[in-house]
């Protein structure tokens, strides 16, 4: 791909001013890339900017605060970054912010279902994506599966594929697209009753290891060996696993990114039990855009909406009574 | 909820309701209302704070998950807080926390916030006994397994 050539191009030239540059690169499989750490002139050979490119290389970011780093991220990566400066969690000066226009990656539970009757996605032996088709080889067939049929939701709602923040940019930079987010997601759970709502949840908390991972690959989760989920005193939560805790778990997670949630969703794709926690901070994050208009991860010089306050606010009612 | 375990107000079977008050306004509020010989339902269990500012949200959220029905925060009334501007942000936080409550599956009626005053014994009554009588027409809060069922529930006076 061109934009790759480009990209590798750019990253030679920054590499020598930089700690490491955050991309990623081959993983495990050949279904799926892998965060990748660019020090050499010739790890930038491997570096792989694609459909296959899910992680959210913004994560790494804080635990290199205050070292130079460079970072290639596709649109949403980048408004985790944004999030970050704003946050004064990342220093502007110490990131070079490499973009690329990104044309959506792949969610591995989608191609999963795709692949069913053929075999497991860890048994392919080759992938290739090109321009609308992921063509693969598993089991001895050659299969072709359109992209547009195994993107990630998250890049239907997506406003901003290219990079809305960047130091270089791989290609032509773009305007934001004309996307209305109508929340459909959240139209599906609350189409239900409120109980069955609460028993959903109930459902699917039943399933959870409480494994963390959702927070551990949450890029603005940056308590990390402080978390109150760990904390004994207070206890907010038991060791033991249940089903109270687990939901407890992920409304401390949700409410914790309360109006700064990207909504890059690698809460959800991190998680091995297919929990849908984006919900929960989607709804949060269609609340705090309903009543204060802030989109998270803009505009790095935007106040995070809970830290400040109006002392008439415009669009809270006050209950009478 | 079936209809059997709504019960009203007053009459005995007591709903979990906790209220988080603030030191300065609502608490006193609450104890003008007592000084003052207010007639008001029971059920509401109330917890002191320094200012309505230092609710977490997850305080009511661990509430309403390990078995309150209701949730009330009361404090100063905007621009009369004891820190200024405590309210202030709790309004934002709280406002934006009860969006969460129909996603997760929990009436946002069993959750409220007000503000009221030190001064303000009549409108504490009133107000206890509005949110008391919302959440008894909601009737017990669903629960999830290991969540202290209501004591009259459990004993079998009424069967659910």
């Amino acid at each position: 791909m061109a934009t790759q050539e480009e990209l590798k191009k750019i990253i030679l030239d920054v590499l020598p001013d930089v700690d490491c540059v955050i991309g990623w690169g081959p993983g495990p499989e050949p279904l799926c890339a892998s965060p990748y750490f660019m020090r050499n002139p010739e790890d930038v050979d491997y570096l792989l900017a694609g459909p296959a490119s899910v992680h959210n290389p913004a994560l790494f970011l804080p635990e290199y605060k205050g070292r130079k780093t460079g970072v290639v991220v596709k649109g949403c990566d980048s408004r985790s970054v944004v999030q970050l400066i704003s946050e004064n969690l990342i220093r502007r000066e110490d990131v070079v912010i490499i973009g690329f226009p990104c044309a959506g990656v792949v969610d591995a539970s989608k191609i999963a279902a795709k692949l069913g009757p053929y075999g497991e996605p860890g048994e392919t032996e080759r992938a290739i994506f090109d321009k609308d088709a992921l063509n693969l080889s598993l089991g001895g067939k050659e299969l072709s599966i359109p992209l547009s049929e195994i993107l990630a939701d998250k890049c239907s709602r997506c406003k901003h594929p290219g990079a809305v923040i960047s130091d270089y940019f791989a290609g032509e930079a773009a305007d934001a697209l004309q996307v209305k987010d109508d929340f459909t997601d959240l139209a599906g759970l609350e189409s239900l009753p409120l109980e069955e709502r609460f028993r959903f949840w109930e459902k699917e908390m039943s399933r959870c290891i409480r494994c963390y991972a959702c927070r551990n690959a949450c890029p603005l989760c940056v308590c990390r060996d402080h978390c109150v989920a760990s904390s004994r005193e207070p206890h907010w939560l038991a060791q033991a696993n249940g089903v109270r805790d687990n939901l407890m778990f992920q409304v401390i997670h949700a409410t914790h990114l309360a109006g700064r949630c990207t909504g890059c969703g690698e809460c959800q794709r991190a998680c091995p039990v297919h929990i849908p926690v984006l919900l929960l901070k989607r709804s949060l994050g269609r609340a705090v855009e309903q009543l204060f208009g802030h989109h998270a991860g803009l505009d790095p010089e935007s106040r995070p909406p809970l830290l400040t306050f109006q002392m008439e606010e415009t669009n809270i009612k006050e209950r009478e009574w | 909820m079936s209809d059997v375990t709504r019960e009203p107000a007053g009459t005995g079977r007591e709903l979990r309701l906790v209220g988080f008050l603030c030191n300065w306004c609502s608490y006193g509020g609450a104890d003008t209302a007592g000084v003052g010989r207010f007639i008001q339902p029971t059920d509401l269990r109330i917890v002191r704070l320094p200012c309505s500012g230092r609710v977490n949200p997850l305080f009511i959220a661990k509430t309403l998950l390990y078995g309150a029905d209701g949730v009330l925060v009361s404090g100063c009334h905007p621009r009369d807080c004891h820190y200024a501007e405590g309210n202030f942000y709790a309004r934002r936080r709280l406002e934006v926390f009860r969006h969460l409550l129909p996603t997760l599956g929990i009436d946002p009626r069993r959750f409220e916030y007000t503000w009221v005053s030190a001064s303000e014994g009549q409108r504490w009554q009133q107000v206890v006994s509005k949110f008391t009588e919302q959440i008894h027409s909601l009737g017990p809060a669903p629960r999830l397994p290991g969540a202290p069922e209501l004591e009259w529930m459990q004993s079998g006076v009424n069967p659910a």
